[in-house]
């Protein structure tokens, strides 16, 4: 299977180790990765802040850049969300116009769905909670599959996160233009994620775990925010940290 | 023809008004507390029926298929009304509505009206127009008697009163109403007594009452309102003369077509299985009821509003707020921020519809003042797709915009560095260096308008080595 890795523009510029990852993760279960260097940005931050035209320039990149591969795979519900649910009508002249948008999956999607597999072979023995980030949850409807991988992952203790399905107020740049609610949001999850006392604060999404982490860590509670690639991708052999 | 009224005058645009809202601590320890508990049982109510899922769809569909020929349907609901002894007057905004129902209250000799609970009226700004005319307005809906005497603004769709708790409405009932016991507590029975002991005696000589409307249907003519505490069936029972304002979209073709909205309305709005009231009538009846029934039908923007493909889908909406009781923003700065009298998910993708001014900065603030989360969709019964709404709202935002802003400098930016791998990587490196700011992996302050994020949240340091930068030394 031809997979194609989309990083997404945040992870490859900030979050790197999420996409190292994802790539180890995905070529340990067997699969060719691909990383088309073309790529950048799948355009959701101009879309949702109302930049429109330029939104649909960059989709139509996306649909020009991933138009060949059997499946690309996003470390990102949000952004796999924005591909899948936004593209095809933003996409006008790449054909055939949905190609790639169907055949974009969020990582747990297309490990559980496409490769079949819960139990991905990993190690991490941590106290982790899950908080599922609101576009995995309700715009491509990830569900229990997370939760499912994270189970089956040997020494992990997973503790169940109170409130979990509500915000964490990131919103794209509803944290900048709403700061003072987003941060009343982002208050209450913290609070919530405390209480559960785990050691790491894992997601889908690496731009609610920047929101929720950099308010841990200007809190100084000492709860890390881990990508769910990277303790998918931990093994005994390779534990997380992985080595770049 | 764009809506009038809906929102007040003066409000600020909402991260200002919000920014307020949320240093009133008390108005949020209420909030949590009554949405937190309406959106479980909301839940509970909904998971009893097993086809749920269908209902929704099925109500959606009812409503567009309403919607798509509203002209027929409201041409068949006059026809109906007139022949069943009923007058329909055609208003196009705000002042005209009010207009025909003073002149009508003016006709009836009466300086007093009693209220049923009525979206379209406080659209409208009713009770002022009545009062500037000389009519004294009176809620009977015990949450909108609690906003009116408290002189306040409502805050939600169905309990206008949701931001205050009970010691502040004995408060307001030991200060603005003239029945009440001076050693009036703040037991729930005993302020139910209160209200009603004050508004019997206003029922019993009110001789024009005036109503909104859940639903109407055109087969018949027959108008529908559901509430839970009696008051609407004594309005609309009482008095000699009823008038009913509704905004046009609440038309439906058949009866059949209320046995899928009657079921998705109560259990959405107050969790329950069926409101205690549900009042229909049709025209009028000789010996029982009003006699003289006017029925207003409001445009104020609607019209407008269903022109636009994205948009129009907000017409669907059954007023059952479960949108506001599930949004986080909502819970956190109430519904007083939003300006309008719809506030919430569904007031930011309503009010600057009916309004239709985005070059005006609160109208403009609406569709911002979400985080795009989803949760107002997944409880929408009518399947309202609520975000999408918002997303389309706000490039229309951006449309309207005259002249160059920071944002759209910086977007515009963005975008030339994201169309080109080569830019994209060049700000990488750059940006790299940002990481020289940071202490122990972490920066606690940008300048503006980074500083929006830095005031609550730190950033982490951006890596030596981006992902491309990683994949094309191992792997290039």
């Amino acid at each position: 299977m031809r997979v194609a890795l989309f990083a997404t523009c945040l992870t490859d510029t900030l979050f790197p180790t999420t996409a190292i990852a994802a790539t180890r993760l995905l070529e340990r279960l067997g699969c060719r990765v691909e990383f088309p260097l073309d790529q950048t940005c799948c355009g959701q931050m101009h879309l949702n802040t109302g930049y429109r035209a330029e939104a649909a320039q960059l989709a139509e990149r996306y649909a020009a850049i991933f138009a060949g591969y059997d499946a690309v795979v996003a470390p990102s519900g949000s952004c796999a969300g924005m591909v899948r649910e936004f593209h095809p009508e933003l996409v006008t002249t790449s054909p055939p116009r949905n190609a790639a948008a169907r055949n974009t999956y969020e990582l747990s999607e297309f490990l559980v769905d496409v490769l079949g597999v819960t139990d991905v072979g990993a190690y991490f023995p941590h106290r982790v909670t899950y908080h599922p980030t609101c576009h995995s949850l309700r715009m491509i409807g990830v569900g229990d599959r997370p939760l499912r991988l994270l189970s089956a992952v040997r020494g992990l203790d997973l503790i169940d996160l109170p409130e979990a399905e509500t915000c964490c107020g990131f919103g794209g740049t509803f944290a900048v233009k709403n700061a003072e609610v987003s941060t009343a949001m982002l208050a209450d999850k913290m609070r919530c994620v405390a209480e559960t006392r785990a050691e790491v604060l894992t997601a889908g999404d690496n731009s609610c775990l920047m929101h929720i982490g950099g308010g841990l860590s200007r809190m100084r509670v000492g709860v890390r925010p881990v990508h769910l690639a990277e303790i998918l991708a931990s093994t005994e052999e390779e534990p997380w940290p992985a080595p770049a | 023809m764009a809506g009038t009224g809906v929102t007040w005058l003066g409000t600020p645009t909402f991260p200002k008004a919000a920014r307020a809202a949320l240093g009133d601590t008390q108005l949020r320890r209420n909030l949590r507390k009554a949405t937190h508990t309406i959106r479980d049982k909301r839940a509970a109510a909904v998971a009893e029926l097993a086809d749920w899922e269908r209902l929704r769809a099925a109500g959606a569909a009812i409503k567009d298929s309403a919607l798509a020929n509203l002209d027929v349907h409201l041409e068949r609901l006059e026809a109906a009304v007139t022949a069943r002894g009923g007058v329909v007057h055609w208003a196009r905004d705000a002042d005209e509505a009010n207009a025909i129902v003073l002149r009508l209250v003016r006709a009836a000799g009466a300086d007093e009206v009693v209220k049923v609970k009525s979206m379209a009226t406080a659209e409208i700004g009713l009770n002022e127009a009545l009062l500037a005319g000389g009519v004294r307005p009176v809620e009977t809906d015990l949450a909108e008697l609690i906003v009116q005497l408290g002189r306040d603004r409502p805050s939600h769709i169905l309990v206008p009163a949701i931001h205050r708790n009970r010691a502040e409405i004995r408060e307001i009932f030991r200060r603005e109403m003239p029945s009440a016991s001076p050693g009036l507590t703040d037991d729930p029975r005993e302020l139910a007594d209160a209200a009603r002991h004050h508004l019997r005696l206003k029922f019993l000589s009110a001789r024009v009452a005036v109503s909104g409307a859940n639903f109407a249907v055109a087969d018949t003519g027959s108008v529908v309102v559901v509430e839970s505490e009696g008051n609407g069936r004594m309005c609309l029972t009482l008095p000699e003369t009823l008038i009913t304002v509704m905004g046009i979209e609440k038309v439906v073709p058949s009866w059949r077509d209320l046995e899928v909205l009657l079921q998705l309305l109560p259990r959405s709005s107050t969790a329950e299985r069926m409101n205690p009231y549900t009042s229909v009538w049709t025209g009028v009846t000789p010996g029982d009821g009003p006699r003289h029934f006017h029925l207003v039908l409001l445009d104020n923007g609607r019209t407008d509003a269903l022109a636009d493909e994205v948009g129009r889908q907000a017409l669907r909406c059954i007023r059952c707020s479960a949108c506001l009781n599930s949004c986080p923003v909502y819970e956190r700065t109430g519904g007083q921020a939003y300006g309008s009298v719809y506030p919430g998910p569904i007031g930011a993708i309503l009010t600057p519809q009916l309004l239709g001014d985005l070059s005006d900065p609160q109208q403009a603030s609406l569709p911002y003042a979400s985080s795009l989360c989803g949760a107002c969709f997944e409880v929408c019964p009518v399947r309202i797709d609520i975000p999408r709404v918002l997303v389309h709202l706000r490039s229309k935002v951006v449309a309207a915009k005259s002249g160059a802003s920071p944002e759209a400098a910086a977007m515009a930016a963005l975008g030339w560095i994201m169309r080109d791998p080569r830019r994209f990587e060049a700000a990488q490196r750059a940006g790299s260096l940002a990481r020289l700011l940071a202490r122990q992996g972490r920066i606690s302050r940008l300048p503006w308008p980074g500083s929006r994020w830095t005031s609550a949240r730190d950033v982490p340091a951006p890596p030596r080595e981006s992902f491309r930068a990683w994949w094309r030394r191992t792997r290039g």
